[in-house]
């Protein structure tokens, strides 16, 4: 830009003095850890008190541990799509995506929770476990060969396994062109990115089947994955502005990150919220419209008593309000108005995850308690804390990608 | 012959119309842009062969009015959809349906999005031609042989003679203090009227 009213560093200036998180970083990593550490045996400790076999504690953490798992999931898909569309102009928000997707692995050891209580034969989070019930429930039967334990973990191991490699490899890839530069790694990953994407759809989809589809074993939905993933965005797109609108509020990467950038964040931000209200209206009409008994029971149980105030909720706080406020080009450009929708829609993410799961729990009565508080702060902090420190321990954008010139430049046309 | 030239005669003389300012470099286009902007000049645009960063901030053009055209058209469709409905299905011909309510809102959804889509699309597209003055099928500073090169390599601003706060003359001389590489004069193409 030769005519600035805006001066961004160079490319080579930033490479040559890499803009670093420091021992402010650390600081917060760590403290976000110790409070997740808190949070998770405090939501062991009010789980165990209940003396209902854990079964309340089990969902309440399946709901936290969906919330987070799902934003790490959409920065994959960020990095992905990212190289797929060979995109130039938000290089400089990438990073910040490649770390939040670098929690994966650290992902795959917090279902640890829940998975090992199932391998040690509890069925309080799935009730198609239960040896009884496969033995005498003519739909589960039906499905056993889908359906059962061995099964049910192989996928998982391999649904973590190529998350994991998919991040370890976009990221590693991403961290090593910081020191090498050149457009080789680019080209690379612009290669890797087709079959790595076909690889996230699958993976991504069947995981939403296997873990919160078949709380009930005996409903089914074909968009589910699809629904699943639009949530996945909303949350990583929201996570994306806000640590973006926290890094430069904490002095980083002042001019680094424009109002271009966040036009950029808030149209993917608005797109996907919508992507979702599109999504979970198609589910919901088709079941609405056939009014078979075998689909509807899972609405049913949505529609009714204390749940219904909360369908209602989610469709104006997840859809109907944010649409028209996320119109606006106006709110797209400035960080703080943003950062508050990007807040917002966080918390709209997080209602949709307790619709989807608690309703299984218990569908009589909200069973809102200090246990999904205590769960969200628990697998937040650390998912946090672990995300803080691998950006802690890189430049935060990637510095010798032959396309940050052309981001640092980018301007909505 | 004679009678034809003399029946084409009382048409007065060709016109000047406005003057074409050459640029070689986007430098000198930007500050000839916050030159003719800072000038209060009216009826000016500037041309060029690629889309240039920061001339709309040079050129002190306002945001466009075709996102409120386009959210405008959004709202018609979604509005004359559920009207359109409504009155088909529940008062000009009720029709049950699997039980449903004879005016239920779900099963209208769809149609609600495709016409909201439809219509915004609409207003964005004829909003953007009415916005330009588009189609049109001339404009004088086609009449100049070297602007053909605005699609190619070369950098223009055509100031416009009908601005009622500039003359013939002050527009002179302000296409001449541009620092343009050339000025250029735009007549009436008396060719195009006959």
């Amino acid at each position: 830009m030769s005519h600035g009213q805006r001066h961004s560093p160079t490319a080579e200036q930033l490479a040559a003095n890499r803009p670093l998180l420091g021992p402010r970083g650390r600081l917060l990593a760590v403290s976000a850890l110790v409070i997740g550490a808190v949070g998770l045996a405090a939501s062991y400790l009010l789980g165990n008190g209940q003396a209902d076999n854990l079964r309340h504690f089990y969902f309440a953490y399946l709901v936290a541990y969906c919330f987070w798992l799902s934003i790490a999931l959409g920065a994959l898909f960020y990095t992905l799509i990212h190289h797929l569309l060979r995109d130039t102009s938000s290089v400089v928000v990438r990073r910040i995506a490649e770390q939040l997707a670098g929690t994966l692995p650290f992902m795959a050891l917090l279902i640890l929770p829940i998975l090992i209580p199932i391998l040690s034969g509890s069925s309080e989070l799935y009730w198609w476990l239960d040896p009884v019930v496969r033995e005498s429930d003519a739909l589960i039967i039906h499905k056993s060969g889908y359906l059962n334990l061995g099964f049910f973990v192989a996928r998982l191991a391999v649904y973590f396994a190529v998350w994991i490699a998919l991040a370890g490899l976009f990221r590693g890839i991403s961290l090593r062109q910081d020191a090498t530069g050149g457009t080789a790694p680019t080209l690379q990953l612009w290669k890797y990115s087709a079959p790595a994407m076909l690889l996230f759809a699958v993976t991504t989809t069947f995981f939403a089947v296997d873990v919160i589809m078949a709380l009930d074993a005996h409903w089914f939905s074909t968009i589910f994955g699809v629904y699943f993933f639009a949530g996945c965005m909303v949350g990583a797109y929201g996570l994306l502005v806000l640590s973006s609108v926290l890094l430069q509020a904490g002095g980083y990467l002042r001019a680094v990150i424009t109002p271009e950038h966040y036009h950029d964040l808030g149209k993917l931000l608005f797109a996907f919220l919508f992507f979702w209200g599109y999504i979970a209206f198609s589910q919901f009409m088709l079941y609405w419209y056939g009014n078979i008994p075998e689909e509807t029971g899972w609405y049913l149980r949505r529609f009714s008593g204390d749940w219904l105030g909360w369908s209602v909720a989610l469709l104006f706080l997840h859809l109907l309000i944010p649409f028209p406020i996320m119109l606006s080009r106006f709110i797209k450009r400035r960080r703080k108005l943003l950062a508050v929708m990007a807040v917002w829609l966080l918390i709209a993410h997080w209602l949709d995850l307790y619709w989807l799961i608690m309703p299984e729990y218990n569908a009589a009565a909200l069973p809102l308690s200090l246990l999904d508080l205590t769960c969200l702060v628990g697998v937040g902090g650390l998912m946090l804390g672990v995300y803080i420190w691998l950006a802690g321990g890189q430049a935060l954008v990637p510095v010798r990608d032959p396309n940050l010139t052309e981001s640092l430049n980018f301007e909505n046309v | 012959m004679s009678e034809h030239v003399a029946a084409a005669e009382p048409t007065s003389a060709p016109r000047l119309l406005g003057f074409l300012v050459e640029f070689r470099d986007t430098a000198t286009l930007f500050s000839a842009c916050e030159k003719v902007r800072d000038s209060g000049y009216r009826n000016w645009d500037a041309h060029t062969p690629y889309p240039v960063h920061g001339l709309n901030d040079a050129m002190g053009l306002k945001p466009s009015r075709l996102p409120y055209i386009a959210f405008l058209g959004g709202v018609t469709g979604l509005g004359l959809a559920l009207l359109m409905q409504w009155w088909m299905n529940a008062i000009d011909y009720p029709y049950l349906i699997s039980g449903k309510p004879i005016f239920s809102l779900p099963a209208n959804i769809p149609v609600m999005f495709e016409l909201t889509v439809l219509l915004a699309a609409f207003g964005t597209f004829f909003g953007m031609l009415a916005v330009n003055r588009l189609p049109r099928f001339h404009h004088p500073v086609f009449t100049s042989e070297r602007f053909a090169r605005a699609t190619d390599d070369t950098y223009f601003i055509s100031l416009e003679l009908s601005d009622p706060e500039f003359g013939a003359q002050a527009a002179r001389e302000l296409a001449g203090s541009l620092g343009g590489a050339s000025v250029e004069e735009i007549w009436e193409d008396d060719d195009a009227e006959a």
